[in-house]
């Protein structure tokens, strides 16, 4: 006995209707490595990471990414990156930053130059006037 | 016009070229190898598929019947696809072996046609120009992949593949009555044109994939499916993909 379907595809493969499963599940971990995907929506914008998906090497990586990250929204690139090729500081060393907000001595609002500017440009505009 | 029977022609064989394409790879939708690779795949069949439309939709307004009456209500004597786009699917070693020849013949008559007098075939060669580029990007990916990066399993399958379909991909060049007047008038440049091209366009991916090209005795073996005279593949085809449309013309989905 066959399996029987209203699918004539599946008529025609003629799978054996046996009482065990016709397809063993796979042992865990056999599956494909993991490539991030990286999306560009238009010219000159920075590529953004979208997601990930399994490959076999970084060539089907590209065909597969093009057809789940690229076929509904505009796209004008896409990037690939094998996962275990990015190194990072993972969420789990996130302490790492945790003083940050408070360095503002950092950002350029820290420095009081606005007087300086004005005088120099007021200068400049005299001497080439 | 004089040249119009000779532009129909043409049309036609594309056109059902593209439909009976999209509806074999069509075949694969839920049973490709893996998930990934089956939403290409599918994806892929449907652009064959809005390419015959649009081919139908240029027969249409040259007075042919409208794209839905083409596709689905004619005898199978009326098709002119070749015959090498009728043979059921095989195995994935086969569709990607097919999916490879018959694109590159694709990518390159298209790209004879985006000089074609006529200008409603050169505006559609031009506006699938990178549609067809992708496909042939993932035939040459998967050929070369599963040729010389797999196992040896991959490429001993390749190259059987290659052995079968080779000779079949002939049949896309069997010449129309209406070659010499397609040339004259500018329309397209030819199937002998478009088949030294496509020899000369294989020969780098399969020397990257490790693939010998077998030798054709006989390049006419496969002729017939221009002129309407089918493998008896066809058939089965027509009356699976025409099901619905034979219980319910009006239906909608």
């Amino acid at each position: 006995m066959t399996i029987q379907s209203l699918d004539p595809r599946i008529q025609r493969a003629e799978i054996p209707q046996d009482e065990e499963s016709p397809m063993n599940p796979l042992p865990p971990l056999d599956q494909h490595e993991t490539y991030e995907v990286f999306h560009m929506d238009k010219r000159g914008e920075q590529p953004v990471r979208v997601g990930s998906l399994h490959a076999p090497n970084p060539e089907i990586a590209l065909l597969f990414a093009k057809e789940q990250y690229g076929r509904r929204s505009r796209t004008v690139s896409l990037w690939v990156v094998r996962t275990a090729d990015i190194y990072m500081i993972g969420v789990e060393d996130a302490d790492i930053f945790a003083t940050t907000p408070e360095k503002d001595y950092r950002e350029a609002k820290g420095y009081r130059v606005g007087g300086k500017i004005t005088a120099f440009k007021r200068r400049n505009t005299v001497d080439n006037g | 016009m004089a040249e119009q029977s000779a532009l129909k022609d043409l049309l036609f064989r594309m056109a059902d070229d593209e439909l009976i394409i999209a509806h074999r790879n069509s075949e694969w939708t839920g049973l490709g190898p893996i998930l990934e690779e089956d939403i290409a795949f599918s994806s892929i069949a449907q652009d064959k598929l809005g390419q015959s439309y649009a081919l139908y939709r240029i027969l249409e307004t040259l007075g042919e019947a409208p794209a839905d009456t083409i596709a689905f209500t004619r005898d199978e004597s009326a098709f002119r696809c070749c015959q090498l786009v009728e043979y059921p699917i095989g195995g994935y070693d086969f569709s990607l072996m097919r999916h490879f020849l018959f694109d590159t013949a694709e990518v390159l008559r298209y790209e004879m046609l985006e000089r074609s007098s006529v200008e409603m075939l050169a505006r559609l060669a031009t506006k699938v120009r990178g549609e067809i580029k992708y496909h042939v990007f993932h035939a040459h990916t998967w050929i070369v992949q599963l040729g010389s990066s797999g196992s040896e399993e991959s490429h001993a399958r390749m190259q059987s593949a290659l052995n079968e379909v080779y000779p079949l991909a002939f049949s896309i060049f069997e010449p129309s009555a209406f070659e010499e007047e397609l040339i004259a008038e500018g329309i397209f440049a030819g199937e002998n044109a478009l088949r030294d091209r496509w020899v000369e366009a294989l020969a780098p991916v399969l020397e990257k994939a490790g693939l010998k090209v077998p030798e054709v005795s006989d390049i006419t073996a496969h002729y017939g499916g221009r002129r309407g005279y089918h493998t008896e593949y066809l058939q089965p085809l027509l009356n699976e993909m025409t099901e619905v449309f034979r219980i319910d013309p009006s239906a909608e989905w």
